[in-house]
């Protein structure tokens, strides 16, 4: 995916959002640092520029909550959650990079429910490249990229990585743009 | 990192940044409604203290606790130490119930790296002697970083009992690893006769040094272990080197006063001085759990077997 294909899929999934909820105010985005936490941001000014209001965006850190600490030769670098409101009866969009596994979301819902309760939980996703390992789906898809289990897919957002961008790495031969 | 954390010294520059941005990111946890996460469910951690240490014992204990860890508490009064058993008895025992880390506190310098000799798990020095208490250099260093936002060029003062004092020798270490500038200020007798190989200054003159500093740190007049040949009474003492109200207005408007505590209030710092908005204190104990919390993340977060993808 290119940055305008990018840009098309959060606008579309901005429209799924506020189509889904009945209440644009106890709307509410959290991001999964450290790239869904940017990509939630683009999403609350999407949001602002169809509905008028701007939802509030937090950033959520997992590590803490990963099912693999202790079985790495390094502690997982760990990042900083900052959510400013109150979840509790808030309906909360979770925003990622990249669905795969669902570990990653598993963890983040415990996260969540740690902070509060919500209402709801929803998820949205730039890419979901399959390979569930666990009874997870996302509520809102950027774009369904099928890949095999060895290759490496990236997200690369412009705050992060000076540019915009998907990338496929194949397990084996060399790098496919966009897939 | 090093598996275990005995002294300053098994740190490198870029181990400290990561342990302070680690605690950075921890502090949140502390504000929470529930102040607790799940990252070392299952694990246990050992408290074990051959010497009185409130603070530092029960820092630890909500660190562990804070990342639902267990958390056993080995007092050696009224214990098996108390009958004489030794510390390798002591420690094989504890591994045989499964403890992962083992938080020691010892009077005799060194004990903590003996103990890794014997056990698998995690050590953490704890405060061992008159040798080294990196928990304590590392949340300094977090409160200095967090105060004034950067550690690299910073002029430090220790004042106070730096022969005995454990906290000297690791902030030193810790000081001048993170590139600041180190002046130890004490009665001549008081300086340690290896200072030359720290890399630090020596000043017989607290009013000559206060000028000059961004952070100074009084160490606490050891009363209980104080003897009477290196100075001849704790009010000259105080005299000569406790910060009063009046010295302390000889530091730069933006200096921070720190102290590890227990403070000795009207010894090694007048009680109006200790209550001014510079006086950190509080902040140090508040910063020590997000430290603690960051290094048992750290140390027991990592496996020693390899890696499992995630």
């Amino acid at each position: 995916m290119d940055e305008a294909e990018i840009g098309r899929a959060l606008t579309r999934i901005a429209h799924e959002i506020l189509e889904r909820s009945d209440d644009a105010e106890g709307l509410s985005l959290v991001g999964i640092a450290d790239r869904g936490d940017h990509l939630a941001a683009r999403l609350a000014r999407e949001i602002e520029r169809i509905a008028g209001t701007t939802p509030p965006v937090g950033v959520l850190d997992i590590t803490f909550y990963r099912d693999d600490i202790g079985m790495r030769t390094e502690a997982p670098e760990v990042h900083e959650t900052r959510i400013g409101f109150d979840l509790s009866r808030r309906t909360v969009v979770l925003v990622d990079d990249v669905l795969y596994t669902g570990r990653t979301i598993r963890a983040a819902m415990d996260a969540v429910m740690d902070l509060g309760r919500p209402r709801a939980i929803r998820l949205a996703v730039l890419v979901d490249r399959g390979h569930r390992e666990l009874p997870i789906r996302a509520d809102f898809v950027g774009k369904n990229v099928p890949t095999s289990d060895d290759d490496q897919v990236r997200v690369m957002v412009r705050e992060l990585d000076g540019r915009d961008g998907v990338l496929v790495e194949r397990a084996e031969p060399a790098m496919v743009e966009g897939s | 990192m090093n598996r275990h954390l005995l002294s300053m010294h098994d740190l490198t520059p870029g181990d400290v940044t990561r342990i302070l941005d680690t605690a950075d990111s921890l502090r949140e946890v502390g504000t929470r409604v529930i102040k607790k996460v799940p990252a070392l469910r299952g694990r246990t951690v050992v408290n074990l203290f051959y010497e009185n240490s409130t603070r530092t014992r029960i820092s630890f204990e909500i660190a562990a606790k804070r990342l639902s860890a267990d958390v056993i508490n080995f007092a050696t009064g009224g214990s098996s130490v108390s009958k004489g058993e030794s510390l390798k008895d002591t420690a094989l025992t504890l591994q045989a119930m499964g403890a992962d880390a083992i938080v020691i506190r010892h009077p005799s310098s060194g004990s903590p790296r003996q103990l890794t000799t014997w056990v698998h798990g995690h050590v953490l020095n704890a405060g061992d002697g008159t040798h080294e208490h990196p928990t304590q250099a590392l949340l300094d260093l977090y409160t200095m970083r967090e105060r004034l936002g950067r550690l690299d060029g910073l002029r430090v003062a220790i004042v106070g009992d730096v022969l005995h004092s454990r906290v000297a020798r690791s902030l030193s270490f810790g000081l001048v690893k993170m590139g600041a500038e180190v002046t130890l200020v004490g009665p001549p007798t008081l300086v340690p006769p290896d200072v030359p190989a720290w890399g630090v200054e020596v000043s017989f003159d607290i009013e000559g040094v206060l000028p000059k500093l961004d952070v100074c740190y009084l160490l606490r007049v050891q009363t209980e272990r104080q003897r009477l040949e290196y100075y001849p009474s704790i009010r000259e003492y105080t005299r000569l080197f406790g910060l009063s109200s009046r010295r302390v207005d000889l530091l730069p408007p933006e200096a921070l006063v720190m102290h590890p505590g227990p403070m000795n209030r009207g010894v090694e710092i007048d009680s109006d001085v200790a209550d001014l908005p510079r006086s950190v204190i509080e902040d140090q104990v508040t910063n020590g759990i997000a430290v603690r919390m960051a290094l048992l993340y750290l140390l027991l977060g990592a496996s020693a077997e390899g890696d499992a993808d995630a």
